[in-house]
C-alpha cells in the first residue's frame, strides 16, 4: 500500500462526515449567501478547527469573494481548499538529521501517544539503516520503563534505562553520553506524560532538556523537541502547546490516533494560533502509519473523489 | 482549576448585563452569543451548544425577565438552572451485586487513562471497606499488565493476570474463581483501550460483557476531547449500554465542555473524575456542584468533604485539648500542617473557595507548597527539646537550625514569630469562648 493510499485510509473518517459536510455546503445551493458560511461554521466548528481559527478561515473567504467577484458557491470550494492549505503551510515535515547525532526529545500530556510514537519513529529510522537508541526518561508511570524496553526488544535498539522513580535528566545524561560512545545516529527521549499546567513537573522538564542542551552543544549533536498530541483533543491542544513551547522550546508537533476522530481540525487550529509546524501525523496502528505531514497531500487525501 | 476559563468568560458577560436597568431584545441576544463561544470554546459539542442556547433565549426573552428589575440576574438564575438540568441532578453511586463479586469494567480509548483510574477506584472502594481485586484483561498494550501489577503492590492489593498470551474474555472469566477463592467481593476489570470504530475490538468488549454480565460498565474519558466526546461516549454506549463515566485529566486546564455534552447525549451520568496524578485523586463527581463551579461560584462542599476525609478525628480533639490547655508546641503545630496537606495542593484547596475561582489577583498566583516543606525541614531541624519549649532558642541554636535545615536566621525567626503570636492568639481565646468539637480547627491557616 503506497503512502497516499494509507493516508487515505487513515483520514476516511475526517474525508466522511467534514469533507462530506463542506462539499454539500458549496455543491448544494445556487448562489454565495449568509446561510452558506454560518453552515461551513458549523461545520468548521465542530470539527474542532477552533471558534477564533473558524472566524478567520471565514472572513479570508468573505474577502475573497468580493476581491475576485465569485458568484458560484462551487467556485468558492476551491478558494476554501486554497485557504485550508496555506493555513497549514510549512517549512518543513519531518526531523532535520543534519549532525553526526541527533536527539528528539519527546513531550506531551498523559496518554498523548508518545511511547508509541517513540517505537514508531525509531522502527521507521532502524530501517533506514540508521543507528537508534531511546532513553527511558518516564521513570514516573509504572511500567513505563517496561513498555519502551519491549519496543526496543522488538525492534532491536538499545534502550538506556535507570529505576522507576529516578532522576529523569539522569537518564537524559547517561544516553546522551552513551549515544556519544556508541556513535548512535538518532537519540529519542521520552519524558513522562504531564499535564502542561503543573508547574512543578514542566520545571522537571525545563531541567532534562536543559542538560540535553548541555550535553549535546559539547559534541554539537542536534536536539529537536517534538511535542505529541492526540487528535481527539478539543481546544485544549492550544493551550498545551503553548505553555510546552513556552517551557521547552517545542520544534514540532507529531498528531497522533488522527484515524479514530473525524475531527481533525485540531491540526487547523495549532498550526493557525501558534504557527508551530506539524511534522508527523499518525494514521493508524502500523508503523507506516505515522507519516511525515505534507500540507499538499493531506488536503489533496481529504479532497480527492477517489477511495 | 477545573473550569475556571469558562467562568471567568461567563462572570465577564453577565457583569455587563448586571450594569443595565432595562433589558432590550438585543441586549440578551448579544450576551447568549458571548455563552455560545464561550461554550464552543469549551469544547461542549455544537448541538449541546445550540439547543442549550436557544432554550434560554425562549425563557430570557421572556416577559418575567424583561419587566423585572434586575434583568441580569434574572438571565444568570436561567442560566445556572438550564445548566443544572443539563448536567443532571446528585450524585450516582456504583451498583453494589446483591452477591458478591460486583463486576467493574473499565472500557475507553487509547490513552484516556483506564489502568490508573483502575488503580485508583480500587484504592477508593478499599478505603470505603471493599477487598477490590485488580484484573489485567489489556494484553495488547506492552507492558500494561505491569502497570497494573504495580499499582497492585503500591496499593498492596491482589491482581489477577494470565500473562500477554491469554484471550481477554478467559482472563475476566477466570478472575471470577479467582475473586472467590481470594475473598474479593469486587472486581475491577482493566480492559484495552481501543478506538470506537473499531469493529474486532469492540466485539471482544461485547463478548466479556455477555460472558461475565458486569454490574457496572464504566466509561473512562479524557477531560480534554474535542468536540468527538459524544461520537466516542455515544458508540460505546450503543454497543455495550454503559453505566456511568469516569472524567479523567480534570486537573489540567481543559474547560471539560465535554462533560456537558456526554451528559447531554447520553443520558449518563459522570459518577467520578481523575484531579491528579496520584492514587489518591479521584473525586466521586457531583453535577449540581459541578454546574455552580462552572458559574464561578466555588466547591465549598468539595472542600468540606476533602477536610473531613484528611483530618484525624481523633488527633483532632487531642490538639483541641492542648489548645485549651495552651500546651500547643511546634511538634503539634507540624502534625497539624501533615493534616492540611494531606488535603492536597494549596492551590486545588484555594480553586475550591468561593469567589477565588474568579478573583483576578489570584489568577497568576502559584501557592507554593515549597513554602511548607520550609517550614517542615526547620522544625525537623531542632531537637525534641526546642520543638517542646521555642523559647530555649537562642541565638547559636537558631544557627544551626537555619543550617540543619537549609534555610536562613530570618525563615527560622519568622516561623518562632509566627508561633509565638498563635499562642497568644489561643490565649486570648481560652480565656473568652472557644467553640467545641468543630472537629478540626486550623489556626494557622486562617
Amino acid at each position: 500500500m503506497g503512502f497516499l493510499q494509507r493516508l487515505k485510509d487513515g483520514l476516511k473518517k475526517t474525508k466522511e462526515s467534514f469533507v462530506n459536510q463542506v462539499t454539500n455546503i458549496f455543491t448544494g445551493r445556487t448562489n454565495i449567501d449568509d446561510d452558506l458560511f454560518e453552515e461551513l461554521e458549523e461545520v468548521l466548528i465542530q470539527a474542532d478547527v477552533g471558534v477564533k481559527t473558524t472566524f478567520t478561515l471565514i472572513e479570508k473567504l468573505r474577502e475573497d469573494v468580493d476581491q475576485e467577484e465569485i458568484t458560484e458557491p462551487e467556485e468558492l470550494m476551491d478558494y476554501f481548499q486554497k485557504e485550508l492549505q496555506s493555513l497549514l503551510q510549512n517549512d518543513e515535515g519531518g526531523f532535520k538529521f543534519d549532525k553526526d547525532l541527533n536527539i528528539i526529545m519527546v513531550v506531551g500530556v498523559n496518554g498523548a501517544g508518545k511511547t508509541t510514537t517513540i517505537a514508531k519513529i525509531a522502527g521507521r529510522y532502524k530501517e533506514e539503516g540508521k543507528k537508534v537508541m531511546l532513553a527511558a526518561g518516564d521513570t514516573f508511570r509504572a511500567g513505563a520503563i517496561e513498555q519502551l524496553q519491549i519496543w526496543g526488544d522488538r525492534l532491536g535498539v538499545n534502550v538506556i534505562a535507570q529505576q522507576e522513580g529516578s532522576d529523569a535528566a539522569a537518564v537524559a545524561y547517561d544516553a546522551v553520553q552513551s549515544a556519544r560512545a556508541k556513535d548512535v545516529d538518532l537519540l529519542i527521549v521520552d519524558t513522562a506524560g504531564r499535564l502542561h499546567t503543573q508547574t512543578n513537573l514542566m520545571e522537571e522538564l525545563k531541567k532534562v532538556k536543559r542538560v540535553i542542551d548541555r550535553e549535546a552543544a559539547e559534541i554539537s549533536a542536534g536536539v529537536e523537541v517534538l511535542l505529541v498530541l492526540d487528535a481527539t483533543t478539543g481546544q485544549n491542544a492550544i493551550s498545551q502547546a503553548k505553555l510546552f513551547n513556552d517551557a521547552v522550546d517545542v520544534d514540532g508537533v507529531a498528531l497522533t490516533k488522527l484515524d479514530g476522530t473525524a475531527k481533525g481540525g485540531i491540526v487547523i487550529a495549532v498550526k493557525n494560533e501558534l504557527d508551530i509546524p506539524i511534522k508527523l501525523i499518525g494514521v493508524g496502528e502500523a508503523a507506516e502509519d505515522l507519516q511525515n505531514f505534507d500540507p499538499e497531500e493531506f488536503i489533496e487525501a481529504l479532497f480527492s473523489s477517489e477511495e | 482549576m477545573i473550569f475556571s476559563n469558562l467562568a471567568e468568560k461567563l462572570q465577564d458577560t453577565f457583569d455587563k448585563l448586571r450594569g443595565k436597568g432595562k433589558l432590550t431584545e438585543k441586549d440578551v441576544k448579544a450576551a447568549l452569543k458571548e455563552v455560545k463561544m464561550a461554550l464552543l470554546e469549551a469544547d461542549v459539542n455544537y448541538k449541546v451548544v445550540k439547543n442549550f442556547i436557544s432554550k434560554i433565549e425562549d425563557r430570557a426573552v421572556g416577559k418575567e425577565v424583561m419587566d423585572s428589575l434586575t434583568p441580569g440576574q434574572q438571565v444568570i438564575k436561567i442560566v445556572n438552572e438550564e445548566m443544572q438540568e443539563l448536567m443532571g441532578g446528585s450524585k450516582e453511586d456504583i451498583a453494589i451485586a446483591s452477591e458478591p463479586p460486583t463486576i467493574i469494567m473499565m472500557v475507553g480509548l487509547q490513552g484516556s487513562g483506564k489502568t490508573t483510574s483502575a488503580g485508583k477506584l480500587a484504592r477508593k472502594l478499599s478505603k470505603d471497606g471493599k477487598s477490590p481485586l485488580l484484573v489485567a484483561a489489556d494484553v495488547y498494550r506492552p507492558a500494561a499488565i505491569r502497570q497494573l501489577q504495580v499499582l497492585g503492590e503500591r496499593l498492596d492489593l491482589p491482581v489477577f493476570s494470565m500473562g500477554e498470551d491469554s484471550d481477554p474474555v478467559d482472563i475476566a472469566k477466570g478472575s471470577i474463581n479467582y475473586a472467590s477463592s481470594h475473598n474479593c467481593d469486587t472486581i475491577i476489570l482493566d480492559t484495552a483501550g481501543r478506538l470506537h470504530i473499531d469493529q474486532t475490538m469492540m466485539e471482544e468488549l461485547e463478548s466479556i460483557k455477555s460472558t461475565v454480565e458486569p454490574n457496572e460498565i464504566l466509561l473512562v474519558v479524557d477531560a480534554m476531547t474535542g468536540q468527538d466526546a459524544v461520537n466516542v461516549a455515544k458508540n460505546f454506549d450503543d454497543r455495550l449500554d454503559i453505566d456511568g463515566i469516569v472524567l479523567t485529566k480534570m486537573d489540567g486546564d481543559a474547560r471539560g465542555g465535554a462533560a456537558l455534552s456526554i451528559k447531554a447525549i447520553t443520558g449518563k451520568p459522570i459518577k467520578f473524575a481523575g484531579t491528579g496524578e496520584k492514587l489518591a485523586d479521584l473525586e466521586t463527581f457531583h453535577p449540581d456542584r459541578m454546574s455552580s463551579r462552572i458559574l464561578g461560584m466555588g466547591d465549598v462542599l468539595s472542600l468540606i468533604e476533602k477536610a473531613e476525609k484528611s483530618i484525624d478525628k481523633e488527633k483532632a480533639q487531642a490538639l483541641e485539648e492542648k489548645l485549651r490547655k495552651n500546651e500547643f508546641t511546634l511538634e503539634d503545630f507540624m502534625e497539624q500542617m501533615d493534616q492540611v496537606r494531606n488535603m492536597g495542593p494549596m492551590e486545588d484547596i484555594l480553586g475550591m473557595i468561593p469567589g477565588m475561582g474568579g478573583a483576578k489577583q489570584l489568577k497568576n498566583m502559584q501557592v507554593d507548597d515549597k513554602q511548607l516543606d520550609y517550614i517542615e525541614a526547620i522544625i525537623s531541624s531542632m531537637t525534641p527539646e526546642e520543638r517542646r519549649d521555642p523559647e530555649v532558642i537562642n541565638g547559636s541554636r537558631r544557627k544551626r537550625i537555619a543550617q540543619g535545615s537549609g534555610t536562613s536566621i530570618q525563615e527560622v525567626n519568622r516561623l518562632l514569630k509566627q508561633f509565638r503570636q498563635t499562642k497568644k492568639m489561643m490565649k486570648q481565646l481560652n480565656s473568652g469562648k472557644m467553640k467545641k468539637g468543630g472537629g478540626f480547627n486550623l489556626p494557622f491557616f486562617n
